[in-house]
C-alpha cells in the first residue's frame, strides 16, 4: 500500500508502509544476488530464507527507525506528508518499539548465522539509522554518502555469507550499488527541493545548485556502471552477459553526459527511471550468470 | 502522445529479445560481426527502452536521425563481413563515411536538399543489403533457408527507419501520428524477424 496514494486502516498495514516495501524489497533483492553471486549453494533453501527474512528485518527496522527519527520533518514536506507517522495514526513510542524489535530480531539472527555477515548487516543499519539519520541529515547534503554506503551494505553482506569473508568483488559489488544510489537521491532533491528547504534539510541543489547536482548525478551513474562491469569481470561473468552489461552501460553514460550538456526535466526523469532498470539489469544477470 | 498497455508490452518483448540476441544469439562469431551487431541490437534495445520510459515522444529528438542510421549500417557491415569476403574493407569504409556524413549534415543548419539526399542514399545502400543479402544466400544454399527472415527484417527496418528519417526532414511519407502508434509494433517485428533469423538460418 502506498504511503503516498492512500492512507493504509489496519495496524499492520500502517507499520507495512513505513517499512516502504518497494525499496526494502530492492535492497533484499540486492543482498540475494550478493549471495549468488558468490557460486555457493544458491539453491540451498534454509540460508536463503534465513539471509532474505533477516536482512528484510534489518532493512525494515532501520527504515522504521527513520520514520520515528525523522517525523517533524516528514510533516512539514508535501510528499512524505501522508505518511501514518506524519498524520499521527500511529504513536511515535510504537514506531520506535516495533524499529528497535524488528531491529534487534534481524540483526541478531544476521549474527547467528554468520558472524562476519551479521557485522555486515549491522554496519548498514549502523550508517543508515545512527549515522545519516540522527548525526547528518539535518546538518550537511553529504550524508547522503553515509545513506549511499548503508544501502550498499546488503549486497555486500550477501557475498560476504557466501564466502564468509570479504573479497574485491563484494566491495566492488557494494561501490556499484552506493554510486547509483545518488542518481536516486539527487534527483528526489532535486524535484522536491522547496519540500527540503521547507524541513531545513540541507541537499546538494540547494548547497552548490542545479548543475553541480546534475554532473554529480550523471558522474556517479558513470562510475555504477564501470564498478557493475568490473563485478561482472571478477565474477567471471559469461561474455555475452558482459556484452549486455555493456551495452546498458553505453545507454547509461550517453544518457549521463546529455544530463550534463543538455539538462532537461525528461532527461533527468529518464537517466532516473533508467538508472533503476540498469540496477535491476545488472541484478539479474548476475543471478542468471550463477543459475 | 501516451503509450498504450500493448505498445509497452511490444516495446518489453523487443528489449528481451534485443537482450537475448546480444547476450547469446551472436556467440561464435568473429569479432567484428560480433561489435558490429552488438551497436545494431543494442541501440534497439536501449532505444526500447527509453520510448518504454520516456514514451514514444522520445522519437521527436533531433538525434534520432542519426541513431535509425546506425542501426542498419552495423547490420549492413557484420553481414557482409561474415557473407561477403570481398566487399569487406570497401563496405566498412562506405558505413563510417555514410555515418559521419549522417551525422556531419543533421548537425549544420543547410536550406538544400543535401541532408534528405545523404540520408537516402545511406539508408537504401545500407538496407538493401540488409534486405538483399541475407535472402540471395539462403536461396543460394549459403545458409539454411530461415536466414532469408534477416532479409524481411531488413526490409521492416528500412521502411521503419525511412519513415523515422522523412519525418525528421519535415517530409513525412505517414502522418506523424501514425508513425509514432506503428514505431512499437514495427520494432518489435524487426527485432524478432533478426533474431529468428540469426538463431534459424
Amino acid at each position: 500500500m502506498s504511503t503516498r496514494d492512500s492512507v493504509p486502516t489496519s495496524k499492520f498495514a500502517m507499520f507495512w508502509s513505513l517499512t516502504k516495501p518497494s525499496q526494502s524489497g530492492l535492497l533484499l533483492a540486492t543482498g540475494l544476488a550478493g549471495y549468488m553471486s558468490a557460486r555457493c549453494p544458491v539453491f540451498n533453501i534454509s540460508t536463503i530464507l534465513q539471509l532474505s527474512v533477516s536482512l528484510f528485518l534489518a532493512i525494515a527496522g532501520s527504515t522504521l527507525l527513520n520514520m520515528w527519527w525523522d517525523r517533524d520533518i516528514d510533516a512539514k514536506m508535501g510528499r512524505t506528508q501522508k505518511r501514518v507517522t506524519s498524520k499521527g495514526l500511529v504513536s511515535d513510542k510504537e514506531v520506535l518499539m516495533v524499529g528497535v524489535l524488528i531491529s534487534v530480531i534481524g540483526i541478531g539472527w544476521a549474527l547467528a548465522m554468520d558472524w562476519l555477515y551479521g557485522l555486515v548487516v549491522f554496519a548498514g543499519w549502523f550508517f543508515d539509522v545512527v549515522v545519516y539519520s540522527m548525526w547528518l541529515k539535518r546538518r550537511t547534503c553529504w550524508s547522503i554518502v553515509w545513506g549511499g554506503i548503508s544501502g550498499a551494505m546488503p549486497i555486500l553482506a550477501g557475498r560476504v555469507l557466501g564466502l564468509e569473508s570479504i573479497d574485491w568483488i563484494g566491495l566492488m559489488l557494494a561501490l556499484g550499488v552506493l554510486l547509483w544510489i545518488p542518481t536516486h537521491t539527487l534527483t528526489f532533491s532535486m524535484k522536491f527541493q522547496k519540500d527540503y528547504a521547507d524541513a531545513g534539510v540541507p541537499t546538494f541543489p540547494s548547497t552548490y545548485g542545479l548543475d553541480v547536482t546534475r554532473f554529480t548525478i550523471a558522474f556517479s551513474s558513470v562510475l555504477a556502471a564501470a564498478a557493475m562491469v568490473a563485478a561482472g569481470v571478477g565474477i567471471g561473468m559469461d561474455w555475452g552477459f558482459l556484452r549486455l552489461l555493456g551495452v546498458l552501460s553505453a545507454g547509461l553514460f550517453l544518457l549521463a553526459a546529455a544530463m550534463t550538456f543538455k539538462p532537461t526535466e525528461r532527461v533527468n526523469f529518464g537517466l532516473f527511471k533508467y538508472a533503476s532498470v540498469y540496477m535491476l539489469a545488472a541484478m539479474i544477470l548476475v543471478v542468471l550468470e550463477v543459475i | 502522445m501516451k503509450l498504450s498497455s500493448l505498445n509497452r508490452t511490444l516495446l518489453l518483448l523487443t528489449v528481451l529479445l534485443a537482450s537475448y540476441q546480444v547476450s547469446a544469439g551472436i556467440d561464435g562469431f568473429t569479432a567484428l560481426p560480433i561489435i558490429a551487431y552488438t551497436i545494431a541490437f543494442g541501440i534497439i534495445l536501449v532505444a526500447a527502452l527509453l520510448i518504454f520510459i520516456l514514451g514514444i515522444d522520445v522519437l521527436d529528438s533531433p538525434i534520432v536521425v542519426i541513431v535509425s542510421t546506425i542501426i542498419p549500417l552495423s547490420l549492413a557491415v557484420g553481414l557482409v563481413w561474415q557473407h561477403l569476403a570481398a566487399w569487406r574493407t570497401s563496405y566498412l569504409v562506405f558505413a563510417i563515411i555514410g555515418f559521419l556524413a549522417v551525422t556531419l549534415t543533421r548537425s549544420i543548419q543547410m536550406q538544400n536538399k543535401l541532408p534528405v539526399i545523404v540520408i537516402a542514399i545511406t539508408h537504401g545502400i545500407a538496407g538493401m543489403t540488409i534486405f538483399l543479402l541475407p535472402i540471395v544466400i539462403a536461396i543460394q544454399g549459403e545458409t539454411k533457408p530461415l536466414f532469408a527472415l534477416v532479409g524481411i527484417g531488413g526490409a521492416l527496418i528500412g521502411v521503419g527507419g525511412l519513415l523515422l528519417s522523412f519525418l525528421k526532414t519535415g517530409k513525412p511519407i505517414l502522418s506523424r501520428d501514425t508513425i509514432l502508434r506503428l514505431f512499437p509494433a514495427l520494432l518489435l517485428a524487426t527485432t524478432a524477424l533478426f533474431v529468428a533469423g540469426f538463431k534459424l538460418g
